[in-house]
């Protein structure tokens, strides 16, 4: 009974004997994965761009990626006898005669607004625990083409029903493209064919979005699972974990399950959605003529910071020798993202430039535990959140009762002092939770039980912390500083001579000087009872 | 419409409403003094027509209740003040746009008056007394008939709606927000008349859209669009506001991240029991 049947045994021989399949999952079965909630983010994304794919493929069965115009005699009575592209009829096709179209195109708008909201949290948390850093820093880059490849591939699709809505994005496209100085010209007629709207963009988009852009982004996608399978995942600080090892579940079962089961949460979640919430119903929005315009048309979110780049700009342009260069169009379109991408995909980079850090971490940081880069973070969050905010100012206007002026004025400020009040607010929260920490493995926890000295004073009986606790918060690990103190002859050491030397001396301090060190092992044990009598430590405790 | 259920006649009811009112007292008179002026001095046509299909109680009675409701801001004679701009040429029509959707008499003169809640004396009739008053000030639009505002074609007003409607009201006239603090409001909830009226009339921040610029049968069309497509069941669930991608980004991050978190935090709670080795 505990033989393996023939036919079984002889074909997996047959494939291990060629494929060497055997040792191949052998080696990779028991992989290790650690356990972190915040681990399955970026899975979010993954199993949403798998569900991309299978609904994606459906829509095209019976989508047209055709400007031809035609008269629509479908069965939707509000459109019956007007005219429009065959791109959006086909859309309309799909969306009330062909049987689930509806249910397949709405799951494949949340489950695309879902991919990019999934590469978002996943991308948050990387950055917060630091799990960019050596050697995982090509793999971040690939995650921020992949963000921005995700934008690319949103706008190409939600394009592709030539409806009234996507239209305006289009037409915001076309106006970016042409606002570039000398090429733009080129580049919007080569985009579209000829003169705005042409009859070339829906088929072209339908090219990149169907085929180019996914080819690329499942490329990457693999990649970056290979190379994090490869380099093995992060984990946060606990006991037992070591830069290392990798604590954890192993890959066969306990983690197939979970990321089974992951999967079947995402489904479940687009499934929901698709069935239960109406998204970008284009009927409602009517075919695209370049001569009509919505109140309140908003692109989907991931968008949203662009548009709202495009709502607060003052109406700047220059003039010069005939040219015109239109502020208003080319810094809110290139600004943001610039600042965004660029920052997302330079930051490990400069961090490694300023802390003078080479060494390996697969040891998670906790946010608290390197509050600048934490700060910063919440700067960049702010600074989009604000943005995105602004990019819905006119529903913000109608729905509250706020001038439209008025949500501009204010989002012109905030754009500049909300990241700067984000940052320091979240100093000050990171400073705070790291003293807790300190004090928490200092002077333990408290127990609820009071007790009476015999001279009569009251105290609380603090305990030590959990084990695991007290592990994971002894995790922190110092950030590293470049020595840039002078030697005895007033010499600077090498790397921090000369301005931008000087400047990274600065910035390392800023950047590493640990204001909350934890006190380490000197008063582990005794303070049972005693917690009065332990001081606030050996080493000064500076704090600004 | 309106719906209020008062069978009595409407001078009882304002009466009984007022009974301390002296300025309606004399707004009566007045009103009774005007209206037999008009019935006895047959000076233009419209008060002509007015006699001649028996409306000249309508106008004394719309005189009344204008001179207690309107004129403090529009003037005793509707000439306009300060607070208010003339209404001489305005037209039955606006007078029923902006009184049956209660923006008329306005709360506290903010940019735009809102629709609001209509007093207790806005009854249907008192509406069509006013109305007629107002009408024979200066001619202008009239209110339209049943038949002026049904019948239409759906899809021929959808192309006029999306060309002339939607930049200010929003592709299914969820409104939209205009600058210094007016705004096109929800259509959703104006009667066919009333947006009939509203693109005769032109109120507040609306261009008007006259009969030469959108033809009574296309205004006809523009009400059959829009009353059919907000009469829909929204074929994919809840229609989140039919305002497009804003609520259907905060759907996905307030539903769908939220939701995937928790699942991924019960998913990794299930801690593997240890075996033993």
């Amino acid at each position: 009974m505990n033989e393996t049947p023939k036919p079984i045994a002889g074909t997996a021989s047959y494939l291990d004997d060629r494929l060497g399949a055997g040792s191949f999952l052998k080696r990779n079965l028991r992989k290790v994965f650690p356990d972190h909630w915040s681990f399955l983010l970026g899975e979010i994304a993954l199993y949403s761009f798998i569900i991309l794919l299978l609904t994606g493929t459906f829509l095209t069965f019976w989508f047209k990626p055709s400007m031809g115009h035609v008269e629509y005699q479908g069965v939707y009575e509000p459109l019956k006898g007007v005219m429009m592209s065959e791109a959006y009829a086909s859309t309309l096709h799909i969306s009330f005669e062909v049987r689930g179209g509806l249910l397949i195109r709405q799951m494949h708008h949340w489950a695309a607004l879902l991919f990019v909201a999934g590469m978002m949290v996943h991308a948050l948390r990387v950055f917060f625990t630091g799990a960019y850093r050596k050697p995982r820093e090509l793999n971040w880059l690939i995650g921020v083409l992949l963000l921005t490849l995700a934008l690319a591939e949103g706008l190409t699709g939600y394009s592709l029903p030539d409806d009234l809505l996507s239209g305006a994005g289009l037409r915001i496209t076309e106006g970016v493209a042409i606002s570039l100085p000398i090429v733009g010209t080129y580049i919007t007629f080569f985009l579209f064919g000829g003169e705005y709207p042409g009859v070339d963009v829906i088929s072209r988009f339908y090219t990149l979005h169907i085929l180019l852009i996914p080819g690329i982004l499942l490329a990457l996608i693999s990649a970056h699972m290979v190379l994090m399978w490869v380099q093995k995942h992060t984990q946060m600080p606990g006991p037992g974990r070591t830069e290392h090892n990798v604590v954890g579940a192993p890959f066969y079962p306990a983690f197939m399950a979970k990321a089974g089961a992951y999967f079947l949460f995402t489904f479940a979640c687009i499934a929901g959605l698709g069935t239960f919430a109406q998204i970008n119903p284009i009927w409602l929005f009517g075919p695209y003529t370049p001569a009509d315009i919505s109140a309140g048309s908003q692109p989907d979110f991931y968008m949203g910071f662009l548009e709202g780049a495009l709502r607060l700009m003052p109406a700047w342009e220059i003039n010069f020798l005939g040219h015109t260069l239109p502020l208003s169009v080319l810094i809110p379109a290139l600004v943001p993202m610039g600042i965004i991408m660029t920052g997302l995909a330079l930051y490990p980079f400069a961090e490694q430039w300023i802390t003078g850090d080479r060494r390996e971490h697969h040891l998670a940081d906790r946010p608290r535990n390197a509050p600048v880069r934490t700060s910063i973070g919440m700067a960049a969050v702010t600074f989009y959140g604000i943005l995105w905010l602004l990019g819905a100012n006119d529903e913000i206007s109608t729905h509250f009762h706020i001038g439209l002026y008025e949500t501009t004025i204010i989002g012109r400020f905030a754009i500049f002092l909300g990241p700067a009040i984000a940052y320091w607010i979240t100093y000050r929260i990171c400073i705070g939770l790291q003293r807790r920490d300190q004090d928490i493995l200092s002077h333990g926890v408290e127990s609820g039980v009071i007790k009476r000295l015999p001279h009569g004073e009251y105290i609380e009986v603090h305990t030590p912390p959990a084990e695991d606790i007290a592990e994971h918060m002894r995790g922190k690990k110092q950030i590293q500083i470049v020595p840039g103190d002078d030697d005895k002859d007033g010499i600077p050491p090498k790397g921090v001579r000369g301005p931008i030397g000087k400047l990274r001396a600065k910035a390392s301090k800023f950047y590493g000087t640990d204001h909350v060190p934890l006190d380490g092992d000197g008063h582990h044990d005794g303070h049972a009872d005693e917690h009065a009598a332990v001081g606030a430590g050996d080493k000064p405790r500076e704090l600004h | 419409m309106i719906g209020t259920g008062i069978s009595v006649n409407s001078i009882t009811a304002r009466r009984r409403r007022h009974p301390l009112a002296r300025l309606a007292v004399v707004a009566l008179a007045l009103g009774l003094l005007g209206g037999g002026y008009a019935a006895a001095a047959p000076s233009d046509s419209t008060a002509d027509a007015a006699v001649a299909s028996g409306k000249a109680d309508d106008v004394a009675e719309g005189r009344s209740l204008f001179v207690a409701h309107c004129a403090s801001c529009h003037g005793l004679s509707a000439e306009g003040t300060s607070m208010g701009p003339t209404l001489v040429g305005v037209g039955a029509a606006a007078v029923d746009f902006q009184v049956s959707s209660g923006r008329m008499p306005a709360a506290d003169p903010s940019a735009q008056a809102p629709r609001k809640p209509l007093g207790e004396w806005v009854t249907p009739e008192a509406v069509r007394q006013l109305a007629a008053y107002v009408q024979t000030l200066g001619g202008g639009p009239t209110i339209p008939t049943k038949e002026m505002v049904s019948g239409g074609d759906a899809a021929k007003g959808g192309e006029l709606f999306r060309a002339n409607c939607i930049q200010c009201h929003n592709f299914v006239g969820a409104g939209g927000a205009l600058t210094y603090g007016k705004y096109a409001p929800d259509l959703n909830e104006s009667t066919p008349e009333q947006i009939y009226e509203a693109m005769a009339t032109g109120p507040q921040a609306m261009p008007v859209f006259n009969d030469s610029v959108v033809k009574p049968e296309n205004k006809a069309d523009i009400i059959a669009y829009i009353t059919q497509v907000r009469g829909q069941v929204d074929p994919g669930g809840f229609g989140l506001g039919r305002i497009g991608p804003v609520t259907e980004g905060l759907v996905v991050w307030v539903a769908g991240i939220s939701f995937m978190s928790l699942a991924a935090i019960w998913i990794t709670a299930k801690k593997r029991k240890r075996t033993s080795k």
